[in-house]
């Protein structure tokens, strides 16, 4: 639903958008069934639908834990 | 000098918030609900099979009482497996290299098999502490010795689950360190510790694994004396 709306749009649309705690979680529900009903719930899934879900969890925990690595950037001995 | 070597066992922070909970929780997403068709999909086949070759590896020795406590050993077993493994992804963290989670997990168990034991049937409980045929002079030492074994399991259980994956990171960690610090120097060098890091690597996912399967069944084992 957020592809169709329009940029024009979007401030409104985001204003329309339920923020509530029971909606946020509501929102993750749904685009996590999107997610495991087109790569998961499939008879003959492959291998893609887990390493999709696997490496995105490997960037994550990189974002999270950014602010400590950075001090690794120029030092000599680790 | 500032070692960082142990930086990765911290507790993710993101701006302050813990997100210990969100990397405990995190496998329940690659473990679906299975539906109620008679074909689900290749992620449900596979997970319902591994679900039942645990369940049925760890419960046939068990009486029937014991049956009982097949739901909360095979979640365990289940989520010990998958946290192992997700902690051997790069920059991912593990949960149980933490003691305290490895001592809140391995201490009530424990506690809850030798209760379930000194409750229903007492003395055969307390029996277990002297073994068949020991000659008369050597009871109390070994009375002693195997009230002592009793009551360090708890802590063997815990710390044999840490001490197991910490040693395993840290050792990928430092092989890893020298393999890209020797690279300029002697690559050739480079490589065979880059073979040795594989070799470990393949180790780890194994010992992630065993680890997982000793943890259960060593608390089948205990409930199988006291059940």
């Amino acid at each position: 639903m957020l592809l169709d709306v329009k940029l024009g749009q979007l401030p409104t649309w985001l204003a329309m958008r339920d923020f509530t705690p029971g909606g946020v979680v509501g929102a993750l529900r749904r685009g996590y069934d999107r997610y495991f009903n087109k790569y998961i719930n499939v008879k003959k899934g492959g291998l893609g639908g887990i390493s999709m879900l696997l490496a995105s969890y490997v960037v994550v925990s990189y974002i999270w834990s950014y602010s400590h690595l950075k001090h690794d950037r120029h030092r000599k001995y680790h | 000098m500032n070692l960082s070597f142990f930086d990765q066992f911290m507790s993710p922070h993101l701006m302050g918030i813990p997100l210990t909970l969100l990397s405990l929780l995190l496998p329940t997403l690659l473990l679906p609900a299975p539906n109620n068709r008679w074909v689900t999909n290749r992620l449900s086949t596979l997970q319902l099979w591994l679900l039942n070759t645990i369940t049925k590896q760890l419960m046939t020795p068990l009486n029937k009482k014991a049956h009982k406590w097949a739901l909360i050993l095979t979640s365990l077993m289940t989520m010990l497996l998958a946290i192992n493994l997700l902690g051997l992804l790069p920059y991912t963290f593990t949960p149980t290299t933490q003691l305290s989670m490895n001592m809140a997990l391995a201490f009530p168990l424990w506690l809850a098999t030798l209760l379930t034991g000194l409750r229903n049937q007492p003395s055969i409980s307390i029996g277990h502490l002297l073994p068949e045929g020991t000659p008369t002079p050597l009871i109390p030492a070994l009375i002693l010795i195997e009230t002592t074994s009793l009551l360090i399991r708890p802590l063997a259980l815990g710390v044999r689950l840490t001490a197991n994956l910490t040693a395993g990171h840290l050792l990928i960690q430092l092989i890893s360190t020298a393999v890209m610090a020797l690279l300029p120097i002697m690559p050739v060098m480079s490589t065979l510790t880059a073979m040795i890091l594989f070799l470990l690597t393949i180790l780890e996912i194994a010992v992630a694994m065993i680890q997982a399967y000793v943890f259960v069944l060593l608390l089948t084992l205990y409930l199988q004396e006291n059940i």
